[in-house]
């Protein structure tokens, strides 16, 4: 194998790839706005969730009961009758409901024990389980204050502290910045590599390729490293411009750990691109086989919901994927500033499914060519 | 009709087009009388085929004024009116066909195309292959048929609808003579059925021009000449036509064209081979492509391959060239067994391709520089190659232009100079002067003669022009994948006693099928059977018709049954997702890793830790040592909470003294951390009620008390909520992927060329295309429904029909996405691309599957609602868990609708109905 011809195929394919302005556009796109719309507009926990109060008692209580409704948790909340509770949640226009009955106050103060209603939309699955947690508190200790006049409580023997290491403010922006980069990222890295090469099956110059002095791994190193060096480029732009600069989103670690890690990971991922390209005989069949392997390696990564929320045997399969392990890795070094001495295993495995990936594609190249009769 | 058989059947007036820059027609006028068979004669690239294109209406007129048939072209309403009196077959054998459809529904295709009942079409179906010699091979696939019959399938097609005026683009290039033959039998007994019928054919082969009443001669986008071929020659004082044309070029164009020589060989017949071939076969499945070919090539001979496309030559050659395993044989170059491995065998090896194969995208000079540098020739030398090529391929002119721009005869001399760049001792090349006109073809061939006689290149040549043939030093005649004859040129003559080169090969092609005793029977009989199909009145039909809609549905569902792996892909694919999806998207928090930094370690500590290890939700790890290594493990991941124990904790638990237990949770996943708090919070309360400690804490002594009703999923299983998620999901990703290549693809392969000569509306087209894969994706639901009730046990609380109703206005709102994206895109990537962008990211993440859409801000929110997913997913998780039916959903089913009518709309005024 010679690098000369790796560089040279590489610098052809780049030049390609210019020369597609659709592309570059849906590049650009996937790095800027595909990064900041999601990242702005969507809470993955309790925060800005839509809320509806019933006050039938309308007292000072329900009053305070409602003020606890606060942003950044809750959007101002609504007032709306008991008969409209049961249209309104099923258009799903709120997550939570809360119904306060009436003669709360009074009730409350003569000790009888009055029970106000949460009702949540429960197929609001992220939000739900929060908000209730959120709302059992504050609507319990609420009157209790309320009631005993505000003053402080007597401490319980042992109280609890609880901290949020590595984001303590718990700001979902800065989740969804940082795993919408390696959403993007392994799109693009499958296919926009898998593509180049069934566009050149397709064009017949594949062949031309190989009836000259290359082997086939050179071949494939270049649509390696050309179109992982765009997407690195674009991903590291869109790290330090976008999600930095211009969302505010701290980066714990360090930047060129960060880097190397794209690098690697863009080895695995346009690895399996090629792989995928060689399963499949034409275009359509390359969408149809490599969108459903993208959506199932991203949703199940850990980027969207946690890992170990997956059964036991589900996460085991994930492992062959080298985003699972890419999104451990990204999430120890951006959130919690890992150094290489902690995620170096993170980085060796997708490292190594990667080089599965291309000797397996390797292995399958030359008959890819003869697949291409038609 | 007879208004006009009098008049020009075309009238063509200051016809100008402009084409990527250049003037493909340069104020063309032209009038053609009807009843006549015009050839159009001239090199490539001169602008036939967009003279064609135009007269046919599959071309935008750009400027000039076109009359065909007394319609003016310019108008919409007369193009619609005259098109289907017009059969148009493009250029490049069988392009306008769909592969994997057989004969009989290739042509059913077209016969719905221009509005045929089922009772025309067959007897039309029947009447064609009978005459054209189809009939024994109405079943079998378009792709798996000869370049004969592919012409002929062609053919068909375009006289299925009976036309005035037929225009034919080079329907003869790539056949074998023999079929070339029959096609000119076979026009001739049309025209003598037909006399009325007007024929206008463009050709390479300047031998056929005799067979034309009246012949036109193009250049550079002009009318050289027109008349007949006894006017022409006697105009220009030349006897055959090739000479007829050079004659009326313009001077400067001429390029000192002379007669070409061959110089003999020097030396003998027997030197050293070259390349030695063994009883090679290639199978593919049960299609035999090459069957036992063998031949040897010496050194410094030019090895002619002559045979027509589909013969098994480019076959034969991609296997010695190892870019295909022979299934049996073997073959030796230079004495070396072919091997795919072997590159120092590659670097003696040139190699030039039947289509062309360099990068379009790059220069004439870039692709220069670029293979000289892959044949690693030494960095310095490599200019004043590049120089020496261009000056002898007379390149030099176009060095800095893009090689796609290229007129085909110029990117023919490239791909040879590329092929030639390393100075290979063999030369590969596979029918590389097809669709070039004669003056580049000769000199192509002098610089061949060249590398042959004076470098001692050995060339080994495939081609199907008889007089390349003739200038080779031995030949081999292929037909059907298997070697009819080899030998000189002369010796093959003699051998059948034939005149020429074509009528041996004819006569050998004879005896071939005779031996077999096939398809030339059949051919035979179609001879003798001068009966072709009267003139059927037709059925008019301008408007909308659902004729034609149904007969692209029926076309691209035929397709995707002939696709098993698409077929697969569509439909376990999304079953596959959906259980991987099911199972593994899930908020359901347990199992939060822990580990205690027990600073304390009292009975008590212990104590209140038991109630973390007791409980489900928690899984303890090992202890921790020190802060440092608690950093470390909440660094790594591993560890989701850290629990320190402060000193004095037990004895604060008895003594009521004020101490606090830290927890430490990891926030890098917002949404987890926040439940983890929650589950925290929890356990530490339980524990301290239990014990009594905390009198406050307790809710008992609250004044009110909270219930909480978890409304739809009451047992707050992540389940129940993501499967309807899910299945939105699927619905829309695989459809959309899969139409997104629809319009595309027919672009990029060339059947788009029906829809423009075709009466073909764009609705029709787009709707036709959509059904199929609204079918697909139905198929795809009810199966997903059913993995949903009794896999996953999700209880369809709704009505089966409301859901059912938003999953047909929702599929086919994505279909129609993928549709729209298709029909804008250029290339397939790109579409295939941009759906996936376009689409995922509002249906993952702002369509309500994971978070409310309530919940959402910003552009966010307005992509959410501006989606059609989120409307769906409304339907679905609705209709699973809410229990809403019909009634309730209307407005979802108001704006899914209004989104597939405006993907559809907006696709049709994006669709193009003419050619640029």
């Amino acid at each position: 194998m010679r690098l000369a011809n790796v560089y040279r195929l590489g610098l052809k394919e780049l030049f390609s790839l210019r020369y597609d302005p659709v592309l570059v556009f849906l590049i650009i796109y996937s790095f800027t706005f595909a990064i900041i719309a999601p990242s702005r507009g969507v809470k993955l926990q309790l925060e800005h969730a839509s809320v509806a109060v019933v006050d039938e008692d309308r007292s000072q209580l329900s009053m305070r009961l409602t003020e606890t409704l606060l942003p950044p948790y809750f959007q101002a909340p609504e007032q709306i009758d008991v008969g409209e509770i049961d249209a309104a949640m099923d258009a799903g226009r709120y997550t939570f409901v809360i119904d306060i009955p009436p003669r709360l106050q009074a009730d409350a103060s003569q000790g009888r024990r009055p029970a106000v209603q949460v009702i949540v939309d429960a197929t609001a699955m992220a939000m739900a389980g929060a908000g209730v947690r959120y709302l059992e508190r504050v609507l319990v200790e609420e009157p209790l204050l309320y009631l005993r006049g505000d003053q402080a409580e007597s401490p319980p023997a042992v109280g609890s502290v609880i901290r949020l290491a590595f984001n303590p403010n718990s700001e979902s922006i800065w989740f969804m910045s940082v795993m919408q980069i390696v959403n993007m990222v392994t799109l693009l890295g499958i296919v926009l590599t898998g593509a180049a090469l069934i566009r050149e099956r397709e064009h017949g110059t594949i062949e031309h390729l190989l009836v000259m002095p290359l082997t086939a791994a050179e071949i494939m190193l270049a649509k390696v490293w050309a179109n992982g060096l765009v997407i690195l480029i674009a991903a590291t732009f869109a790290m330090v411009v976008v999600v930095q600069g211009l969302l505010g989103v701290p980066n714990a670690g360090s930047l060129g750990l960060f880097v190397l890690g794209l690098g690697v990971y863009l080895f695995s991922i346009t690895a399996l691109g090629i792989l995928l390209a060689t399963l499949a005989r034409t275009m359509p069949q390359f969408g149809l086989l490599s969108i459903p392997v993208f959506l199932v390696m991203y949703m199940l990564s850990g980027a969207n919901t946690p890992l170990d929320a997956m059964p036991e045997l589900l996460q085991r399969v994930m492992l062959v994927s080298p985003t699972t392990h890419f999104v451990a890795f990204i999430q120890s070094v951006v959130f919690r500033g890992a150094g290489l001495d902690l995620v170096w295993p993170h980085l060796a495995a997708t490292l190594g499914l990667g080089a599965i990936a291309f000797a397996v594609a390797l292995a399958r190249f030359r008959q890819t060519v003869s697949l291409s009769r038609l | 009709m007879a208004e006009h058989a009098a008049g020009p059947v075309v009238r063509l007036s200051g016809l100008s087009h402009v084409y990527g820059g250049l003037n493909a027609l340069d104020g063309v006028a032209l009038e053609l009388s009807a009843g006549r068979l015009t050839g159009l004669i001239g090199p490539d690239g001169v602008g036939k085929s967009t003279l064609l294109g135009i007269i046919a209406g599959v071309r935008q007129i750009q400027s000039g004024r076109v009359e065909v048939l007394g319609h003016d072209l310019r108008q919409c309403r007369e193009r619609d009116a005259v098109i289907e009196r017009i059969a148009y077959m493009p250029q490049g054998l069988g392009r306008n066909l769909y592969p994997s459809l057989s004969v009989r529904e290739n042509l059913d295709f077209f016969g719905r195309l221009f509005g045929q009942n089922r009772a025309t079409r067959a007897e039309r179906i029947a009447e064609l292959t009978a005459a054209t010699g189809l009939a024994p091979f109405t079943e079998r696939p378009a792709m798996h048929l000869s370049g004969g019959m592919k012409q002929k399938l062609g053919l068909c097609c375009a006289l299925i609808h009976d036309p005035e005026l037929l225009i034919l683009d080079e329907p003869t290039t790539g056949v074998d003579p023999l079929s070339r033959l029959r096609f000119w039998e076979l026009m001739e007994r049309l025209r003598r059925r037909r006399p009325d019928l007007s024929i206008l054919a463009s050709t390479a082969y300047m031998e056929e021009a005799e067979r034309f009443d009246t012949l036109v001669a193009m250049d550079a986008g002009r009318v050289l000449a027109a008349g007949t071929v006894t006017e022409l020659c006697a105009r220009t004082g030349e006897r055959d036509m090739e000479s007829v044309f050079v004659a009326l070029l313009p001077e400067e164009r001429r390029g000192g064209h002379r007669r070409l020589v061959v110089p003999p060989r020097t030396q003998g017949g027997d030197g050293p081979l070259a390349i030695r071939a063994e009883g090679l076969t290639r199978r593919f499945g049960d299609f035999t492509a090459v069957e036992r070919v063998s031949f040897s090539i010496h050194k410094g001979e030019i090895f002619g391959f002559l045979g027509s496309n589909g013969s098994g030559k480019t076959t034969t050659m991609r296997m010695l060239t190892g870019l295909l395993p022979a299934t049996e044989g073997e073959a030796w170059v230079f004495d070396r067994p072919v091997d795919a491995e072997d590159t120092a065998l590659r670097r003696r090896l040139g190699f030039m391709s039947q289509s062309f194969s360099l990068y379009g995208e790059l220069s004439v000079r870039q692709n220069l520089d670029l293979h000289a540098r892959l044949y690693r020739l030494p960095a310095k030398d490599i200019p004043a190659r590049i120089a020496e090529l261009a000056e002898r391929f007379d390149l030099a002119r176009v060095i800095d232009a893009r090689a796609e721009a290229l007129p085909l005869g110029v990117r023919q001399r490239l791909s040879l100079a590329v092929a030639v760049i390393h100075a290979p001792e063999l030369l590969i090349l596979d029918e590389p002067t097809s669709g070039v006109d004669p003056i580049a073809r000769d000199g192509f061939w002098e610089q061949l003669l060249m590398l042959s006689r004076d470098q001692g290149v050995t060339i080994f040549i495939s081609t199907h022009f008889m007089n390349e043939a003739e200038r080779c030093d031995r030949l081999s005649l292929m037909h059907a994948g298997r070697v009819l004859a080899e030998g000189t040129p002369a010796d093959i003559k003699s051998r059948q006693g034939a005149a020429t080169l074509e009528d041996a090969f004819i006569a050998y092609m004879e005896q071939g099928a005779a031996d077999a005793g096939e398809k030339t029977v059949a051919d035979r009989e179609a001879v003798r059977d001068p009966a072709l199909p009267p003139l059927h009145p037709r059925s008019r039909s301008t408007g909308f018709s659902l004729r034609r809609l149904w007969a692209y549905a029926r076309r691209e569902g035929a397709e995707i049954r002939r696709d098993p792996i698409r077929l697969a892909f569509a439909l376990l694919g999304p079953v596959i997702m959906m259980i991987a999806m099911g199972y593994g998207i899930s908020f359901d928090v347990d199992e939060i890793a822990y580990a205690v930094l027990d600073h304390d370690r009292t009975p008590a500590s212990r104590d209140y830790l038991e109630h973390f290890a007791g409980s489900t939700w928690f899984s303890e790890q090992a202890p921790l040592a020190d802060a440092e290594q608690m950093w470390r493990r909440l660094a790594s991941g591993r560890l989701a909470v850290a629990i320190e124990i402060p000193p004095g904790f037990g004895r604060a638990l008895t003594g009521g003294s004020g101490s606090e237990v830290g927890f430490m949770i990891d926030g890098a996943v917002p949404f987890r951390s926040d439940s983890i708090g929650g589950y925290v919070e929890g356990v530490h309360r339980g524990y301290l009620e239990a014990r009594g400690a905390d009198p406050s804490a307790g809710p008992s002594a609250s004044p009110v008390r909270v219930e909480t009703r978890f409304r739809y999923n009451q047992d707050f299983k992540s389940v129940y909520a993501m499967v309807p998620g899910i299945l939105m999901l699927l619905l829309i990703m695989i459809p959309a992927t899969m139409t997104a290549v629809g319009v595309v693809r027919e672009k990029e392969l060339g059947s788009i060329t029906n829809l423009y000569a075709t009466p073909t509306k764009g609705g029709e087209f787009l709707l036709g295309k959509q059904l199929p894969y609204v079918g697909l994706a139905l198929l795809s639901y009810l199966m997903l429904l059913l993995m949903a009730l009794f896999l996953f046990r999700v209880p369809l609380a709704g009505s089966l029909l409301g859901l059912t109703l938003g999953a047909v206005l929702f599929v086919f709102a994505s279909t129609g996405l993928g549709l729209l994206m298709s029909t804008f895109m250029r290339t397939q990537i790109a579409a295939v691309f941009g759906t996936a962008i376009v689409s995922s990211m509002p249906t993952i993440l702002f369509s309500g599957m994971l978070v409310p859409v309530s919940a959402l801000t910003g552009p966010a929110r307005i992509m959410g609602y501006g989606f059609p997913s989120a409307w769906f997913n409304h339907v679905s998780v609705g209709s699973f868990t809410k229990g809403l039916t019909v009634g309730d959903l209307w407005l979802d089913y108001l704006v899914l609708a209004a989104f597939g009518l405006a993907f559809f709309l907006l696709g049709l005024v994006l669709l193009r109905t003419r050619e640029r």
